[in-house]
């Protein structure tokens, strides 16, 4: 279980950009954040996952406060795959960074094993990101932040990469949170959406339906 | 208005140090617009999108091998004529925002934007204005890019393409990292370009929302124009779509089936489902 308790946070002083924010997520379920540019998604996904730490309140996963070192149980995936890699590394460097993923898995998420040799450059932003999704699910990692990952993407792309990660999250129980503009694609892939206003969580379908 | 005919593009690169080849990006592609239209280009990344929109402006990298036709206003378009038109009767809003200068306040961009036109230097002064209001940037107007917003930076950049009235304006991918808010505001703004009787060409892969305000549709892939739509056609299942290519791109839309199977008789039921 991924727990906040009354999470806030603020840049400045005295101006929180986020209040009181308290969720749970499940093993295996799926969370949507919605809201405008500026209310805090962004931020509130680097907080779950111990980017940036918590002015007040608390993650907990499983009871336990996110360990400051070694492999975070909730990975982040930004939505710009470049700046989340080494460009002097060749992708197979990257790819198996904290784990070496099975073949089977390469082939579900379309990662052709010609492209390890290449550099993160001589990649193809979707392509990148599929690299980026793979390499966060190692084993230990219990939860994933996926924030924006499939806005640069053509429909096509986004529907592979989706579908591949629901599989995968399917079957090892790995709960997810999508972050994003798009609220048809949250309809599609999220067992609860909340919308992120004025620094709070706002419920905009917590119906438990399966997507 | 614009005439792209039989356009093919190959551009070096470098499999061993002293050995060229050359890559296809763009191969045999056709399309025509017509004064007054957005007419939209979608296709994956890597379809040769933006190097088509290079391609019209001329702003190639100097390697570049290039056949076809090139037709604006009925009179083919040589580097001469791009160098020329450029900036006047052509506009492009780019990609990137890094096309903004970052250390000129957003109503200087605008200014000079207008006086390499060729306005003079009050009529530049009062066009920039009026351009700033129309995109709703008056307070910002003294705001440097990396105090904008993204919408805000990218209307600064459909401000500099408007000054010169160009007739043809080449949108590359404009609506992207924006929220719904600012995305609507930018696809507007295009969608006023065109209803003014100029043609836009709309390149993105972000077809739910270029459908909003397109007039027709081209869908590209691997540098090949397989079909151009009416926007229309784009409704139900896709079944007014001629190649597959297209309905799969329709039918994988997360409003639609959000499955690449769509008419598979077994999968009746969305792939996620």
């Amino acid at each position: 279980m991924l727990e906040t308790h009354q999470l806030s946070f603020h840049f400045a002083a005295g101006t929180p950009l986020l209040a009181d924010i308290s969720l749970r997520l499940a093993p295996g379920e799926w969370l949507g954040i919605s809201g405008d540019s500026g209310s805090g998604k962004s931020t509130l996904g680097k907080l779950l996952s111990g980017q940036l730490t918590p002015s007040q309140g608390s993650v907990q996963v499983d009871g336990s406060p996110l360990p400051t070192r070694g492999l975070r149980p909730v990975q982040w995936l930004p939505q710009s795959p470049e700046l989340a890699v080494n460009p002097r590394w060749r992708v197979g460097k990257i790819l198996r960074e904290a784990w070496t993923p099975p073949d089977t898995l390469m082939a579900a998420f379309g990662i052709e094993d010609e492209w390890l040799k290449r550099f993160p450059s001589a990649l193809s932003g979707g392509e990148l990101q599929r690299v980026c999704v793979l390499r966060a699910l190692a084993p230990g990692v219990r939860y994933v932040v996926a924030d924006e990952i499939s806005t640069m993407l053509d429909p096509i792309t986004q529907l592979s990469l989706w579908q591949a990660l629901k599989a995968h999250t399917e079957h090892y129980q790995l709960g997810v949170i999508v972050i994003s503009h798009d609220t048809a694609l949250l309809n599609r892939l999220c067992h609860q959406q909340w919308h992120l206003a004025g620094g709070s969580l706002r419920i905009s379908s917590t119906a438990l339906k399966a997507p | 208005m614009l005439t792209i005919d039989r356009l093919t593009l190959q551009l070096p690169y470098y499999p061993r140090w002293w050995r060229r080849e050359w890559a296809t990006c763009i191969e045999s592609l056709s399309l025509h617009l017509q004064p007054g239209e957005v007419h939209a280009v979608v296709g994956a990344s890597g379809a040769g999108k933006s190097l088509l929109a290079y391609a019209i402006m001329g702003l190639l990298p100097q390697a570049a091998r290039v056949a076809g036709e090139l037709r604006f206003q009925g009179e083919d378009l040589t580097p001469a004529r791009q160098r020329q038109l450029r900036g006047h009767q052509l506009a492009l809003i780019p990609q990137s925002l890094n096309a903004l200068d970052p250390l000129a306040r957003s109503q200087h961009q605008v200014r000079w934007a207008a006086q390499r036109a060729g306005f003079g230097r009050s009529a530049a002064h009062q066009r920039a204005d009026e351009l700033l209001s129309r995109y709703q940037l008056s307070h910002a107007s003294t705001h440097y890019p990396h105090e904008l917003s993204g919408g805000m930076a990218r209307r600064v950049l459909i401000a500099m393409a408007q000054v010169s009235n160009a007739r043809l304006v080449i949108a590359d991918e404009p609506s992207v990292g924006l929220d719904p808010k600012q995305r609507d505001r930018v696809l507007a703004a295009l969608k006023a370009i065109a209803l003014e009787g100029k043609a836009v060409m709309l390149i993105t892969h972000d077809l739910r929302h270029a459908l909003t305000i397109a007039d027709r549709v081209s869908v590209i892939r691997q540098g090949q124009a397989l079909e151009t739509a009416p926007a229309q056609a784009f409704q139900g299942q896709g079944e007014q779509l001629m190649s597959c290519y297209a309905r799969t791109l329709w039918q994988a839309l997360p409003d639609n089936a959000f499955s690449t199977h769509p008419f598979h008789p077994t999968h009746q039921e969305p792939a996620l489902a």
